[in-house]
């Protein structure tokens, strides 16, 4: 794990999303308050907070579904807002988002859900775009006889899946992922994990998982942002973030689950 | 940029250039040129490979073969580490078949396969309409000596929604058509120099038919389909299945109210929609026919027995039932997707309006008969 941290440690590279002075409301309910963030090119930047922190928001303003009330998102050092929807849409394409609840279209089934992108942006013939989606799809470790079936038939775990391969679609520069392991059993979550870094060790895109699943965390993020108290209380490796005097921090990170996931990842680390 | 992307010469393989998505049509295009033996050729660099992606390491693992592209690290140990292990997960990923059986038929196989489930399906809709009418009538049967159950607060909210909200469209719409059928009337009555009987033309038409009629197509268009997308999306979200496994009854909480509210608001619109009627009528009397209005009141009060107008508010009450039924079974048959929502309310609009006009047909059938 060190080892990899120090191949992607880029501490002066132009950070691929930087969020300065962010802040969100609904209503009264403010949700960040002057919340700075950057991701750097590479990296996979862990996001861990407690429900209704604001992390799903967070993402959702960095992809530009949700205005923010104040504050500025940089993506590749252009702000969303400033573009014309061309450029936009160009933009745009250079994300991959996994939704929380996976929002796969419900109308086509799981291979059209796959390869609607790819006949849209990359221009691919359709029984090409199918093909790539089946690969897609099995990467993500769905069987084959899935590629037929309409998400309301799937299982959430299956879901869950369909909606990454979905995102992986167009081999994104950036990856957006909301609980991408939430629902999965825990051979696949760790598969998952497997499957996340060796892409981004050969693609290098950038990674912004929103994540609960402590093992995730050890095992595949280089950087971790704690989001507490409407902005980001502590971002840094994860022996720096679990360092913070933070009472939060240190029950997320040395509770019985925080000190499970690290044992188990130490263990693992030292088998290798 | 390299135009070649891969070259085969004397059982060697050189892979070249960007295999990436943005270049995908191209490369199959290069990899269908290559002779068939090309993929089992014994060398293979992969040198002059700049940049690889998902879509490219498929292709490249489609034209080398699983087996081979999966053992890579002991053939191009020189390749980065990051690369052979995506070559080989993707490897992985495609070793299982990928291609979902094929379903083939013959094209009139499908064709009377749809045409039978069609009928089918009809027959199935009047069964599933007689069933739910019988579960609806059974629940309110049970609650009726519970008055705590009746859900008053449900009941009046739609009837706002459905109801009054929609008095200004209904008003509208019959005072127009009055209008219309005012003139009609003169236009063909005139010939006759009975233009006064103008005024019993459009009296009977709205208090038998049109203020019943067009009441209830309206409710149809509005509040059958806006019951269908609530329940349709409350099933499409796993909202009646929560419902039901609290031992709450989806039947109680949500139908009953609206058809409530539906038998309770129906009549009301109709008679708005009599009396607007009415008014249209009056309106191009006493403007384009010199029949002042205190003569069409007065020929409205000698000459309309008030069975008429007890005859189309009877209807009102059914029209009710059936449309707020057809409605909320529809929102029950939703699957999953958002298409099935469209499907279901579609359907729903267009069997209420049908109802409609069956049951409208049939009562003035039986009116005619009985001498009413
Ligand atoms: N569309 C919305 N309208 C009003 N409030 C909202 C909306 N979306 C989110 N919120 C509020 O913003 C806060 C943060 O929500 P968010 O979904 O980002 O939480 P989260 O950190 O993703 O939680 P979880 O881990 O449970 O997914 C919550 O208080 C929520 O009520
Ligand atoms: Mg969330």
């Amino acid at each position: 794990m060190s080892d990899r941290q120090t191949k992607h440690k880029t501490a002066d590279q132009e950070p691929v999303i930087s969020v300065r002075g962010l802040v969100n409301r609904f209503g009264d309910n403010v949700v960040h308050d002057n919340l700075d963030l950057d991701v750097l090119p590479g990296e996979i930047l862990g996001i861990v907070g407690g429900s209704g922190s604001g992390k799903s928001v967070l993402l959702r303003s960095i992809v530009g579904l949700k205005r923010p009330d104040e504050g500025c998102v940089e993506v590749f050092g252009q702000a969303l807002d400033s573009l014309d929807s061309q450029q936009r849409s160009q933009m745009e394409r250079r994300f991959g988002v996994l939704f929380q609840r996976g929002a796969l279209f419900s109308s086509l089934n799981l291979q059209e859900n796959i390869a609607l992108p790819l006949i849209e942006h990359a221009r691919l013939s359709r029984s090409d775009a199918e093909y790539l989606a089946r690969v897609k799809l099995s990467l993500v470790g769905l069987p084959a006889s899935a590629a037929l079936q309409s998400p309301e038939s799937l299982s959430g775990g299956m879901v869950k899946r369909a909606a990454l391969a979905r995102a992986l679609a167009l081999d994104p520069d950036v990856l957006f992922l909301d609980e991408p392991t939430a629902g999965l059993d825990p051979i696949s979550a760790a598969a998952f994990d497997e499957l996340l870094v060796t892409l981004r060790d050969a693609l290098r895109f950038s990674v912004f998982l929103v994540t609960h699943d402590l093992d995730t965390l050890y095992s595949s993020c280089d950087r971790v942002a704690v989001i507490s108290q409407k902005r980001v209380l502590a971002a840094g490796t994860l022996d720096e973030v679990a360092a913070t005097q933070d009472d939060w921090v240190q029950a997320y990170f040395h509770g019985p689950r925080g000190r499970a996931a690290q044992q188990a990842a130490s263990t693992h680390h030292l088998q290798e | 940029m390299s135009a070649q992307w891969v070259v085969y010469q004397e059982d060697e393989l050189a892979i070249e250039g960007e295999w990436t998505l943005a270049h995908f049509p191209q490369l199959k295009a290069a990899i269908a040129h290559l002779p068939a033996q090309a993929g089992q050729a014994r060398e293979i660099s992969l040198e002059n490979l700049q940049a690889i992606d998902t879509a490219g390491a498929a292709l490249l693992v489609e034209l080398l073969g699983v087996e081979r592209v999966g053992e890579i690290h002991a053939w191009a140990p020189s390749l980065p580490a990051e690369r052979q292990a995506l070559l080989a997960r993707i490897a992985q990923a495609m070793s299982s078949s990928l291609a979902p059986k094929p379903v083939s038929e013959p094209w009139w196989h499908a064709m009377l396969a749809l045409l039978g489930q069609q009928v089918d399906a009809l027959w199935h809709q009047q069964l599933q309409l007689m069933g739910f009418t019988g579960l609806v009538v059974a629940t309110f049967a049970r609650i009726l000596w519970h008055p705590r159950r009746w859900r008053l607060t449900a009941i009046v909210a739609h009837i706002q929604q459905s109801g009054f909200n929609a008095v200004p469209i209904v008003a509208l719409l019959t005072f127009m058509v009055g209008a219309v059928v005012a003139f009609l009337g003169a236009t063909v009555l005139r010939n006759f120099g009975a233009t006064i009987y103008t005024i019993d033309l459009v009296a009977f038409s709205f208090l038998r038919e049109f203020g019943v009629l067009l009441a209830a197509i309206l409710l149809a268009g509005r509040t059958a389909s806006a019951f269908t997308a609530q329940l349709g999306s409350m099933k499409a979200n796993e909202e009646i299945d929560a419902l039901r496994t609290q031992g709450l009854d989806p039947i109680e909480l949500l139908v009953l109210p609206r058809v409530m509210a539906m038998l309770i608001t129906l009549p009301l619109l109709t008679f708005v929609g009599m009396l607007s009627g009415l008014a249209g009528g009056a309106m191009v009397a006493s403007l384009s026919l010199d029949i002042a209005l205190s003569q069409f009141i007065g020929t409205l009060e000698r000459d309309i027995a008030v069975t008429h107008f007890l005859l189309g508010l009877s209807k009102a009450p059914v029209f009710a039932f059936v449309i707020a039924l057809i409605g909320c079974l529809e929102g029950f048959k939703v699957k999953g997707s958002a298409q099935s929502v469209g499907e279901h309310t579609t359907s729903s609009v267009v069997q209420s309006i049908f109802m409609v006009i069956l049951l409208d047909a049939l009562a003035a059938l039986f009116f005619m008969e009985m001498g009413w």
